[in-house]
């Protein structure tokens, strides 16, 4: 496959791109970092989410679980199901980067929402190499060093729910879920999901709603696709 | 299960996850199927914890307090535009000040 190298000016765009969502993205490591020690977590556990798990929803979960006292197990399940979604990007972007080896190992670990996202949209093949790993390279730095700052604050701020702390969570829950409602099937679904979790609720350990409400979305995936419905 | 435990499990299991969409013969992931379900699980998951993490309280009863106020207030934000940290930012502070003035 040939992929002619990216003009000066084609590769400026690229990489203004790349930084301006690592910023963007990053920064809201902030406040998984003040979330996750409000949660309970230590500051090396939360750094370690930041580093290894890499990927906002999954981590998100993972300490609001904790936090409302579900179990372990209701945690890893949660985050699982929200990253099953990169496996697909994986193979997207396994088409576009040709990588093998540690590269591929590299390449898998950055593979989230933004840098696919980044690396998708160009119309170049250098152009898509250049934007995913540039995006996952930004955001993953940009990630990690707000993490521990938030972590670091979160400490100072001793009781989480002074300031406000248990509304950050489903705050962030909510600003993920915003872009993913622009569909009316989308929306359908969260809201029959919303209301199967709050049922659910009373009658079963923290961490379990969710996880029935997450059979909403296997319901309306495998359904039969409406005539007409084109994606938006 | 330690919270190590759950750290590190998730933290492997999400690896997992993203470099087999690098290896497995791209016909067995390819399918609409499977990119209608794995579309509409973050969707249902995330619509799931707002709701929960919003209104429960002690032992998962619906309960109506300042965080429903805080979540209001975000998603106004959203509606604006707002970026993450500041939609994140003006949920704690709503919450935050009904507290601060005992309310909710």
């Amino acid at each position: 496959m040939d992929k002619p190298p990216l003009d000066g000016q084609r590769r400026k765009e690229v990489l203004r791109q790349c930084l301006s969502v690592g910023v963007a993205t990053g920064t809201y490591g902030i406040s998984f970092g003040a979330l996750s020690v409000a949660a309970g977590l230590s500051l090396w556990q939360t750094i370690a989410l930041s580093a290894l798990l890499f990927s906002g929803a999954s981590q998100f979960a993972v300490v609001g679980i904790v936090a409302a006292g579900g179990s372990g197990a209701a945690a890893v399940a949660t985050s699982t199901l929200l990253g099953m979604r990169n496996g697909l990007y994986g193979l997207q972007m396994s088409r576009l980067l040709g990588v093998s080896g540690l590269r591929r190992v590299a390449a898998a670990q950055l593979t989230i929402d933004e840098s696919t996202a980044v690396g998708v949209v160009q119309p170049e093949r250098s152009a898509q190499r250049l934007g995913f790993w540039g995006t996952g390279l930004a955001v993953y730095v940009m990630w990690n060093v707000m993490t521990i700052v938030g972590a670091v604050v979160g400490n100072a701020l001793g009781d989480p729910k002074r300031f406000g702390l248990d509304a950050a969570a489903p705050a962030a829950f909510c600003a993920l879920l915003w872009p993913r409602l622009k569909r009316g099937d989308a929306r359908a679904v969260a809201a029959v999901s919303a209301v199967i979790a709050l049922v659910v609720a009373p009658h079963a350990p923290a961490g379990i709603p969710v996880l029935v409400a997450a059979l909403a979305a296997i319901v309306a995936g495998l359904l039969p696709q409406r005539v007409g419905g084109a994606p938006a | 299960m330690t919270l190590w435990t759950t750290v590190l499990l998730a933290s492997g299991l999400a690896f997992a996850l993203k470099l087999l969409g690098y290896v497995v013969p791209h016909h067995l992931l390819d399918r609409p199927v499977v990119s209608r379900v794995t579309a509409m699980l973050p969707v249902a998951l995330l619509s799931a914890l707002v709701a929960v993490q919003t209104f429960t309280g002690q032992g998962g009863v619906f309960t109506l307090d300042a965080r429903a106020a805080g979540l209001g207030v975000a998603v106004v934000a959203l509606r604006f535009r707002a970026p993450f940290l500041l939609v994140v930012v003006l949920a704690a502070a709503t919450a935050g000040t009904l507290r601060a003035l005992s309310w909710g």
